[in-house]
């Protein structure tokens, strides 16, 4: 009897070992946004990508329609080539535009996808060809100044 | 000149006994890897450590954990406030559990706990020669009586560190959300999307068995060679808490540089 105690209790203890485990990848992790709908990739090519990582969200309106899956070098057109995978029942025309752009004002970056007009839609190895690369700080701030510069030397003439 | 020398002959004989020792526990080591096989038949034996191991700890290991969520909360809210990030509250509470506090803490606590009473347990078997008296009927005191406590750690630390870490996230929530006020949504959906399950969550996993075997083994080899009498008994306790803590920590560094290096 006594043993048939002491396993109950085992099995009770491991159990909620379990569910704590279960409760650190769902609630705590993001396993629960792992998709498992189905996806179609597409790929697009940046000039830079600034801070994007891999499992970034691909946004259309706000609304996560997909995650970058992977970034890699082109060195033969010097450009960065992003691999989408977006959802299965999302379905985009040829001639989207994308964009990186930075979720408030210094947080992660994600892709913004804008919807074109074309007929066609977008299909499995698709290649997005408008794009929009990464707003670098430093370009603007360099910029700000070039301008103001140029401004004061407009003002001496 | 000649108390020098025998200062540094006496420094050689330590260090020499000390590395004999460390090939002795891993010659030891070995041998409960191999004599476990037959524990499969008789997995009761592993179950009703795991009993004493685990059920026993769980109490500890929980209400440490809620008080460490707890203060994680409150310390994490003070210092995020300054810069304006108390909405990274909740992402701040979970990284440091599941990547740190929870299986260094787990470790620690179950050392102080489980292990002082597996090398006490051992060493009172050994001075009172039932060690001697098993293998005199020809059974292995190694397989019977160390391997089921061996594996009984080693499974019973993961999940106390799970029970831990999410003992203490709920505890981080309770101080956060409630008490202070930072938004519900934003706690959960910056943890959501900052910790990764398999980076974070199952490195934390991983950090966690191997302090379960660690302070499993260092416990048991304590009370497996313990001088015979209350005294050595003793000494051998001590030594449990010390050496596993500090073998604890040490592996996390090393686990850590190797696992979060970017």
């Amino acid at each position: 009897m006594k043993k048939n105690s002491l396993d109950f209790w085992v099995g009770l203890f491991v159990v909620t070992g379990f569910v704590a485990l279960l409760f650190l990848g769902l609630k705590a992790g993001n396993m629960s946004s792992f998709s498992f709908a189905k996806n179609y990739s597409v790929t697009a090519k940046f000039d830079n990508i600034g801070g994007l990582k891999p499992r970034a969200p691909v946004k259309s309106a706000g609304v996560v329609v997909g995650r970058v899956a992977a970034i890699q070098f082109d060195d033969k057109t010097y450009q960065a080539t992003v691999t989408l995978h977006l959802e299965e029942n999302f379905h985009f025309p040829k001639d989207s535009s994308a964009k990186i752009l930075t979720s408030g004002l210094l947080g992660e970056q994600y892709i913004g996808l804008e919807a074109g007009g074309n007929d066609q839609m977008l299909a499995q190895g698709s290649k997005i060809t408008q794009t929009q690369s990464a707003i670098v700080l430093e370009s603007l701030i360099s910029q700000f100044l070039y301008n103001k510069a140029a401004d004061a030397g407009k003002e001496k003439d | 000149m000649n108390v020098l020398v025998d200062r540094i002959t006496r420094l050689g004989g330590f260090v020499r006994l000390n590395i004999a020792g460390i090939g002795h526990a891993t010659a030891m080591f070995i041998t409960v890897i191999r004599r476990s096989i037959g524990l499969l038949k008789r997995f009761r034996l592993v179950s009703d450590q795991v009993f004493f191991l685990g059920n026993y700890s769980f109490v500890i290991i929980a209400v440490s954990g809620l008080f460490v969520g707890f203060v994680l909360g409150l310390q994490g809210y003070y210092t995020l406030n300054r810069y304006g990030s108390e909405q990274a509250l909740g992402l701040l509470v979970a990284l440091s559990l599941t990547r740190e506090l929870g299986p260094v803490v787990t470790a620690l606590l179950f050392a102080g706990r489980a292990g002082t009473s597996l090398t006490a347990e051992i060493g009172l078997m050994k001075a009172g020669e039932q060690l001697s008296a098993m293998e005199m009927m020809a059974v292995d005191p190694v397989a019977r009586v160390i391997a089921p406590r061996f594996w009984a750690g080693v499974i019973a630390m993961p999940i106390l560190a799970a029970i831990f870490s999410a003992v203490g996230i709920v505890g981080g929530y309770l101080v956060g959300v409630p008490l202070i006020g930072v938004d519900s949504g934003a706690f959960w959906s910056q943890m959501q999307g900052g910790v990764d399950v398999l980076k974070d969550v199952g490195n934390g996993v991983i950090k966690s068995v191997v302090f379960g075997i660690a302070v499993t083994f260092i416990a048991l080899y304590q009370g497996y060679e313990s001088k015979p009498t209350p005294e050595g008994v003793s000494l051998a306790t001590t030594r449990t808490v010390v050496i596993s803590s500090l073998a604890v920590l040490a592996l996390d560094f090393l686990l850590t540089a190797v696992m979060f290096s970017t």
